[in-house]
């Protein structure tokens, strides 16, 4: 392998060296192209039958190329006055995290606030409303994931798998047994939350890759199961007919004994539902971020975060890190199955197509690209993985490829996270150099 | 009985496709610590490869098989390795030093993105070869069931146990061997002796991911279909192998490979097809709860 022997390094800025670069770029980006975007193969009947798409790949490797030099010229110029810059970065960085310290709870009651709005602004159509409620499910599992592997630092891979927990304990209770769904919601949150206790008792223990696996495993053996146990939840038919939630009583439908527009006496509208289905998740998702709030400031919430950062040193200090890690993992457990039943009773329908590993990606990917233990973090990375591809709906095609690519932009470019700062929720003792703290990694390398 | 050993004969092919994957796991977990996610995907890339160039080759008129199988295998390893060298160039080089987190991000959406890339330029369609090895031999018969060893299964093990062999050989005796070891045990210390860092892991890429590559050069023989999605669930199981052998162990990912495929088959033969996902990850929590290292790890004593 030649390739493997080209160090293109921080310093080649030289001429020759950046030709050198290019080339050796042109070169991997030829390797790379010929068997995928040159060449194509599809059936034809039953065999396979072979096409060449030269121009398209040439087209696409001086694209490469063309975004190689752009970026070589842009280091040069950024590495050149590169100390005063980056000391005017580093201050405006500190301007603005001081600022979004100080006002942090401010910014959060007026989202708030604007989220509450929403419905009765003049733009708010159905899809808007509709569009919106999405977003704050997964918002609300964002914050209850935060719970797992924001505060306490414990790698969930398989979180869907308590939303679908939530999703199909509602939906079979109130089909077979006719529950209602205020009745069912905490039970879903009960259910999710000892599905976690029972899972996490066993591998809570073990090193933090390991339980990485395990929940993996855990939520392919979910859907494995949802979809193999035919006679217990129907398969990978689904459960349809998820009854619609009521308002203390008051349903939402046309016709019937007691509906919500007889009760305020004002003409029926399908929208009243959508409103009222995006109020209830505001309410779920406020209480999940409530709740994560107050914990962070309990001992439990306090024991979280040592642990995340030093295990050992809890240890020591007589802390049960199996117990503390267990009630990280139920907790956020608990909220997945809140969000699951919303999500059960919204559709309508429950199906384990819903509950991919696609979407355990999507939860991880929302709260570690907001910046882990960030709620605010996890509005903007939810808000940049649920409603941007929204709009770009008419790129169907490449949606999912963009995606992808985006997550590996975002975390080479800012791999703690957009609000990734791991200040510690309470301080005992004033902080010595504040400048140090803010440029301390989480991690350091080995 | 004789049902018993067709189980084991397809059981070991199996296995031993899973452990050429997990080796790249492993190693990739050793030298750097992180769980290369997309390595599910280098695997369906170097599938996709050996289809391409048993194509191209179709196309040209070559005809000869074991020129055909040793053009496909070189072929497929070589490209892949490109692939493998140029993800962990763009997406986990710059997160060295990052969170362990921000890398396992980037391998997910690095495997997110190449998987439709695939799909976006070779269409999402199955893939259907006809055989290229065909025949085997009847080992024995027993009460009417003949118990079948087909030669594409020779050549998968004996292929398998040959890379092995080189592998453990390349690992053990040659310099970069020593210097991949080294890496994996400390590389600030090993960098402080002359170890070019950097090169050795990218070479680690390259090795798995040529691995990987005649892994899926394997598969596409062996069921004559490939698409885009199958990077996923061989990845996983290949990391469960990883994990039950003991994370970081060359040998343990081998055995838990081997593991994995006979549990598989035996399940399938013996209880419900459906369910051999789920039997694969419960036994896998179970080795995990007595054996914390998993089956050779070696346990790993924490310092302050």
């Amino acid at each position: 392998m030649s390739e493997t022997k080209i160090k293109v390094g921080a310093a080649e800025t030289s001429l020759p060296a950046m030709a050198k670069d290019v080339l050796m770029t042109a070169v991997i980006a030829l390797v790379l192209a010929v068997p995928f975007i040159g060449l194509k193969s599809d059936s034809v009947g039953t065999a396979l039958e072979l096409y060449t798409r030269w121009p398209e790949m040439f087209a696409i490797i001086g694209a490469v190329l063309v975004g190689r030099v752009a970026f070589l010229l842009l280091r040069l110029r950024r590495d050149q006055p590169r100390a005063q810059s980056a000391q005017k970065r580093a201050g405006v960085k500190e301007l603005a995290a001081n600022w979004g310290g100080k006002h942090i709870v401010l910014i959060g009651v007026a989202g708030f606030a604007c989220a509450a709005l929403l419905p009765m602004m003049p733009f708010a159509s159905r899809y808007t409303v509709d569009i919106a409620t999405t977003f704050l499910i997964y918002v609300m599992l964002g914050w209850g994931l935060n719970i797992v592997v924001g505060l306490a630092g414990l790698l969930d891979l398989g979180y869907v798998a308590f939303y679908a927990v939530g999703a199909y304990s509602y939906a079979l209770l109130s089909t077979e047994l006719g529950w209602s769904f205020w009745v069912c919601l905490p039970l879903a949150g009960v259910f999710a939350a000892a599905f976690g206790v029972m899972l996490g008792f066993p591998v809570l223990r073990l090193r933090g890759d390991y339980l990485a696996i395990v929940t993996l495993g855990f939520g392919e053996i979910i859907r494995v199961v949802l979809t193999n146990w035919v006679d217990f939840t129907k398969g990978p038919n689904g459960i349809s007919g998820v009854p619609r939630p009521s308002f203390f009583g008051y349903s939402f439908s046309r016709g019937g004994e007691q509906t919500f527009h007889d009760l305020l006496g004002i003409a029926y509208s399908s929208q009243h539902r959508v409103v009222f289905l995006y109020f209830l998740i505001l309410i779920l998702a406020g209480l999940t971020n409530w709740f994560t709030l107050r914990m962070r400031k309990l001992p439990t919430g306090r024991a979280w975060e040592a642990l995340r950062e030093d295990e050992i040193a809890c240890r020591s200090l007589g802390i049960n890190p199996t117990n503390v890690k267990l009630s990280a993992f139920a907790l956020g457990a608990m909220f997945a199955g809140f969000a699951g039943s919303f999500f059960a009773t919204r559709q309508g329908f429950v199906s384990p197509e819903s509950f991919t590993f696609m979407e355990s990606a999507i939860i991880l990917a929302i709260v570690v690209l907001g910046g882990m233990g960030s709620q605010m973090g996890v509005v903007l990375a939810a808000f940049a993985l649920v409603i941007l591809p929204e709009w770009f709906r008419d790129f169907q095609q490449y949606r999912m490829f963009l995606f992808g690519a985006a997550m590996v932009l975002i975390m080479v470019l800012k791999p703690t996270g957009v609000m990734g700062r791991r200040e510690p929720t309470i301080r005992l003792h004033k902080k010595k150099d504040a400048a140090e703290d803010a440029e301390a990694q989480p991690e350091i390398a080995q | 009985m004789a049902y018993f050993i067709q189980q084991l004969i397809n059981g070991l092919t199996l296995g031993a496709i899973y452990g050429l994957i997990a080796i790249g796991y492993t190693m990739v977990y050793g030298i750097i610590g992180m769980i290369n996610f997309a390595h599910g995907e280098i695997y369906m890339i170097g599938a996709f490869i050996s289809v391409i160039t048993f194509l191209v080759l179709q196309s040209v008129g070559m005809g000869f098989v074991p020129l055909v199988l040793v053009v496909m295998l070189i072929a497929s390893m070589l490209f892949t390795s490109v692939y493998g060298w140029t993800i962990e160039r763009i997406a986990y080089r710059p997160l060295r030093r990052a969170p362990r987190l921000a890398a396992l991000i980037s391998a997910i959406g690095m495997s997110i993105a190449l998987q439709n890339y695939v799909q976006l330029t070779q269409g999402a369609r199955v893939k259907a070869l006809a055989p290229i090895i065909s025949g085997g031999m009847t080992l024995f018969e027993q009460n009417g069931f003949e118990v079948r060893l087909s030669y594409l299964q020779i050549f998968i093990i004996i292929l398998t146990m040959a890379l092995m062999a080189g592998f453990s050989y390349l690992i053990d005796r040659t310099p970069l061997g020593r210097q991949q070891r080294a890496c994996e045990q400390d590389r600030t210390m090993a960098a402080l002796v002359g170890v070019n860092v950097d090169r050795t892991i990218s070479t680690t890429f390259v090795m798995g991911a040529a691995l990987a590559a005649v892994a899926g050069m394997m598969v596409t023989l062996y069921y004559g279909v490939v698409d885009f999605f199958i990077g996923f669930l061989a990845g996983v199981k290949a990391f469960t192998a990883a994990v039950l052998g003991g994370i970081g162990s060359l040998p343990g990912a081998m055995l838990g490979g081997l593991l994995i495929g006979l549990i598989e088959a035996f399940w399938s033969a013996y209880f419900t097809i459906e369910y051999k996902d789920v039997a694969t990850f419960s036994i896998l929590v179970l080795v995990l709860i007595f054996r914390p290292t998993g089956l050779l790890g070696k346990p790993e004593i924490e310092k302050v």
